[in-house]
């Protein structure tokens, strides 16, 4: 099943993304082996050179490590998996006020929709 | 080595009136996957077939591996043409034996299992199968060969959508950091996110040359988007 991907932005920034949000939700979890650059761009439907470019920007950020001779591995460091888990939290929270706001909503009355919600066990 | 295809001045010119490509200067590397994309008649096809070797240049060259377009890029270079030129008497495997014959780089183990994984019977005869699946056939040869340009004229233009996801599948399966790959097609949405790069032709003339990347960041649109802008009528 190919990763569907927004038109207006960087591929290889959507698959940071997606990447993110699958170690962060335990679908790899911490210490756990990475699929390797060609098969994850075989899944994902997407040129291998820009999956190699995301897989680059999450070493970089040290989410996930290259092993010389034994392909990826996902981070050991649990705080730094939380830590990340909490900036997309971040941003969902953000994106999900921006758009109350665009619909006339003030925060006060978010709140009580959101805790009127949550009381009715809607989600 | 890093530069797969040098292209210097080249202009193709079938008469006075009608230059199909004009004085176009461009360096492809390896290991990519390129789009090449333009309105009809923009010029696409004719760079392809010199390319190729099937046209020759008005003026300007064109350089595979360090060589000129001759009998030494024809064995280097695989070529999918925009229509079916294989005979339709002919069952895939007298096709498969031929294409043994004709290219050293071809693997027949390769062709038969891309041929098995979509279920086609290499017994069968060309005639006999569908507008896609003779496409199909059509690519794997392609495919199956161990080339250093693989250049796809339009390859998934016939296809239903399915068929399509699994052309760009092979496509991505078949990556190798040595060779490159030019598709040109109008079906932009389709395989964006499977290219590297995109070269935009305009009557003629290059016209851009960046990655899809680039054009999503400066931008803010896909290279779909970024296309109809750019070409709009």
């Amino acid at each position: 099943m190919a990763w569907n991907m927004e038109s207006d932005r960087p591929i290889y920034a959507q698959l940071v993304e997606r990447i993110q949000m699958q170690i962060v939700s335990g679908q790899y979890p911490p210490g756990g082996k990475l699929p390797s650059v060609r098969d994850l761009a075989s899944v994902a439907s997407v040129n291998p050179n820009t999956m190699q470019k995301a897989f680059a920007e999450l070493e970089r950020s040290g989410l996930i490590i290259t092993q010389r001779t034994n392909g990826r591995n996902v981070t050991e460091d649990e705080e730094l998996i939380g830590t990340v888990k909490k900036e997309l939290a971040r941003e969902h929270v953000e994106a999900f006020l921006s758009g109350m706001q665009e619909l006339g909503y003030t925060s006060k009355d978010t709140m009580e929709l959101l805790g009127q919600y949550v009381e009715e066990g809607k989600r | 080595m890093n530069e797969l295809v040098e292209i210097a001045g080249l202009t193709k010119a079938y008469d006075a009136e009608h230059v199909a490509v004009n004085n176009i200067t461009l360096t492809l590397p390896r290991g990519k996957i390129i789009g090449l994309l333009g309105p009809n008649g923009s010029g696409k096809t004719t760079l392809i077939k010199m390319l190729n070797g099937l046209l020759a240049p008005t003026q300007g060259s064109i350089k595979v591996n360090g060589s000129y377009v001759g009998t030494d890029t024809k064995a280097h270079v695989a070529y999918l043409p925009d229509r079916t030129y294989l005979a339709g008497g002919w069952k895939i495997t007298q096709i498969l034996d031929y294409f043994c014959d004709f290219y050293a780089d071809f693997s027949r183990e390769k062709a038969l299992e891309m041929l098995k994984s979509l279920n086609i019977d290499p017994g069968t005869r060309m005639k006999t199968l569908s507008k896609g699946t003779k496409e199909k056939v059509q690519l794997i040869l392609v495919m199956s060969r161990n080339a250093d340009l693989y250049v796809l004229d339009e390859p998934i233009a016939g296809v239903d959508p399915a068929a399509r996801d699994y052309i760009l599948r092979t496509i991505i399966n078949n990556y190798n950091p040595n060779a490159t790959v030019l598709i040109s097609t109008h079906l932009i949405g389709d395989i964006e996110q499977v290219l590297d790069e995109v070269i935009f032709m305009r009557y003629g003339h290059l016209l851009l040359y960046t990655s899809v990347d680039h054009i999503r960041e400066q931008h803010g649109k896909s290279v779909d988007a970024y296309f109809r802008e750019v070409f709009a009528c």
